[in-house]
């Protein structure tokens, strides 16, 4: 199979390795991915099937620069005009794109820009991703927090006078399941004025229970929105079953959530493809749910510990500030949030255009943020980080900078009720 | 083009020319199907003729579907009541939801539209409802079961125009139904623009009625109406924006 991402780890047993490399080598070995596990909720919805028919069809080879130019004049920007600055005939359009991207975010947005941080509480996972530095192949140091070791992290965080927090787990029910992730969302409502989750996927009623426990908003990636792709990377564990992640937004806004955000992990497949399908994912839950408030991510593929093998440069800046630009044309209400994969030069260039949302204080490990925060030796022990970033940046510098560019930083623009 | 048609509630329709009930006459009826192409005529229920002398029924052509409206109705019950009435007199399913509790302006109440396009829908009607451009209404209006919103352009009979431009744009937008702007639309120059913006059909009745020439103004009518629709079809051409744009390149900061 044809695939640049796997690693054996020397401290997996006979059995591991085995069973390892039979699920990378043999398809029959792994599950259907498009069948649901026991215990997933299966809700009825038109909107995968309006999403993926445009995908199937796209074939962006076939837009020119008359179509790019004509995207560009329209007032509002169709789901044609937008296929066509999605293309490469748009790249050289780059320049004009983010003029008028600055000028739709600054209509619906101002000049300000969000700050957040992310908290990863446990590193637990029971998938094999195989591009992840949580799966769980990986030799890793595991971490679940305690909750007193969350409001100590929650704390120092506030501190730093942070006011949104998004709490992250690796993919595991049974190390962390939905209550314990419910009663760090009371505790972070303690501490914070808006509480955001990105979680394994969970049912309805699940999601309505950690709504109760002060979460409000649901970011869910789908990776990649190409299925036989998915298939491949994907090789083990629920998040395998791709149509249960892809409407994982919807019972999220059905179970009472505000908000919920969407992304493609760009680089794992065709970048181009996956950018229409988030968008779309994006348009027709906003016509359905026209009351929820939704926002676009766009990560890039980042290196992991133990893989030197990914190379995020599959989709360059060039093509990433494209698909921003064109993702805020097309949706100029929708957030845009640009994490700290990405260089500070690029954040702070971005926001001046589209992004209307940055991370700060950012640490993708568990239990880490006072040694990270202050400097100070942490006495206990600390899970492996996610990922790599880029923008290390703390609030206060991010704060400054961004209000030294002449945009507004906002810290908080939410009331939970 | 050829294969452009209006489909309300399962029904093909070739012509985008709605005759409305307004001021009638039976000369206007038969100008408006002969001279603007109509294929639905609304018939005001309130005015059928209980005596037997030229009932309106007996001048419109077998082909043109019947439109009974509710005209006269100010709660939804009344309208629910005026509707089965329309299908016993034997006017077909089709049904413009009309509801009034003003008298001076007659602009449609919202709220009661929407509660009796509810119990007309589920009752198998084919539900049409007269509406103020309001965006939460017309999607009330979809989950209710409505074929089609119609909002009103001007005041009705007041041939002023598209004063609720923006607002019908945002309609047109935003639902998945045909719009079929209604009331207000005074020339064939109006009828065209609404059809430019992606409105599936226009209504009128006192731009005919009042016009020197009735036969000439409802070719007028429907020439427009078409020019509107291919307009729409073919894609508005571009505007030139002028102003000079920023001379510092936004995307200098890009590496690779």
């Amino acid at each position: 199979m044809e695939n640049s991402f796997f690693v054996d780890s020397e401290h997996l047993s006979q059995a591991a390795i085995e069973k390892k490399h039979r699920l990378e080598m043999d398809k029959s070995f792994r599950k259907n991915h498009m069948e649901y596990l026991p215990g997933m909720e299966q809700i009825e919805s038109d909107v995968c099937e309006k999403v993926m028919s445009n995908v199937k069809n796209y074939d962006y080879s076939k837009y020119t620069a008359k179509d790019v130019r004509a995207a560009l004049e329209h007032e509002i920007c169709s789901i044609e005009d937008f296929k066509a600055l999605l293309s490469p005939a748009a790249e050289s359009f780059i320049e004009e794109m983010a003029q008028r991207a600055r000028l739709e975010t600054s209509k619906h947005f101002g000049n300000t820009v969000y700050l957040f941080t992310p908290l990863y509480i446990a590193n637990y996972c029971e998938n094999y991703c195989v591009y992840c530095g949580f799966n769980c192949y990986n030799h890793i140091s595991r971490m679940k927090l305690t909750m007193e070791q969350i409001e100590h992290e929650m704390k120092v965080i506030a501190d730093s006078g942070m006011e949104e927090i998004l709490i992250l787990t690796g993919e595991s029910r049974s190390k962390s399941d939905v209550n314990y992730i419910g009663e760090a969302c009371k505790l972070a409502r303690k501490y914070f004025r808006m509480v955001g989750l990105e979680i394994y996927p969970v049912n309805t009623d699940e999601y309505r229970y950690l709504h109760e426990c002060g979460a409000d908003y649901v970011t869910v990636f789908q990776e990649t929105y190409d299925t036989d792709k998915y298939e491949q990377l994907h090789l083990l564990g629920h998040k395998r079953v791709w149509p249960y992640r892809f409407d994982a937004q919807e019972r999220a806004l059905r179970g009472g959530m505000r908000g919920v955000a969407f992304s493609a992990l760009l680089g794992l497949a065709d970048f181009r493809k996956d950018a229409l399908a988030s968008a779309l994912h994006v348009y027709y839950l906003q016509r359905k749910y026209p009351h929820a408030e939704m926002s676009l991510s766009c990560p890039r593929l980042r290196p992991i510990i133990n893989n030197n093998q990914i190379n995020p440069l599959d989709v360059h800046e060039k093509q990433l500030c494209q698909i921003i630009c064109a993702y805020r044309i097309f949706l100029p209400y929708v957030g845009i949030t640009v994490s700290s994969r990405e260089s500070a030069e690029f954040r702070n260039g971005i926001v001046k255009i589209a992004a209307t949302k940055v991370s700060a204080g950012v640490s993708t490990g568990i239990g880490d943020h006072e040694s990270k925060y202050n400097g100070k030796e942490s006495d206990g022990a600390q899970g492996d980080e996610q990922f790599e970033i880029d923008d290390s940046r703390s609030l206060d510098k991010m704060y400054k900078d961004i209000a030294g560019e002449g945009l507004q930083p906002v810290l908080n623009d939410y009331l939970y009720v | 083009m050829n294969n452009d048609k209006l489909i309300i509630g399962g029904h093909e329709f070739n012509s985008r020319f709605i005759l409305g009930s307004g001021k009638y006459s039976l000369k206007l009826i038969e100008t408006a199907v002969r001279d603007a192409g109509a294929e639905i005529i609304t018939l005001a229920v309130r005015r059928a003729n209980t005596k037997e002398q030229e009932n309106i029924l007996d001048f419109i052509p077998k082909e043109v579907t019947l439109l009974p409206n509710t005209s006269g109705a100010r709660t939804a019950e009344e309208a629910v009541r005026i509707a089965k009435l329309a299908r016993e007199l034997g006017c077909g399913d089709f049904v413009k939801i009309e509801i009034m509790r003003d008298s001076k302006y007659l602009l449609p109440d919202n709220y009661e539209t929407i509660k009796a396009t509810e119990i007309l829908a589920n009752d198998g009607f084919v539900v049409m409802p007269y509406m103020y451009p309001d965006l939460y209404t017309a999607r009330d209006l979809v989950n209710a079961g409505a074929a089609a919103v119609m909002p009103l352009a001007s005041p009705i009979g007041s041939n002023k125009g598209l004063s609720t431009k923006d607002f019908i744009q945002i309609l047109i937008d935003e639902i998945d139904l045909p719009i079929i702007v209604d009331a207000g639309i005074g020339r064939p120059s109006q009828a065209c623009e609404a059809m430019e913006m992606g409105a599936a059909a226009i209504m009128a009745n006192t731009a005919l009625a009042t016009a020197g020439d009735l036969p000439l103004m409802a070719a007028a009518f429907k020439q427009a109406i078409q020019a509107g629709r291919m307009a729409y079809l073919a894609g508005i051409g571009r505007v030139l924006t002028r102003g000079a744009s920023s001379s510092d390149p936004l995307t200098g900061f890009l590496r690779d």
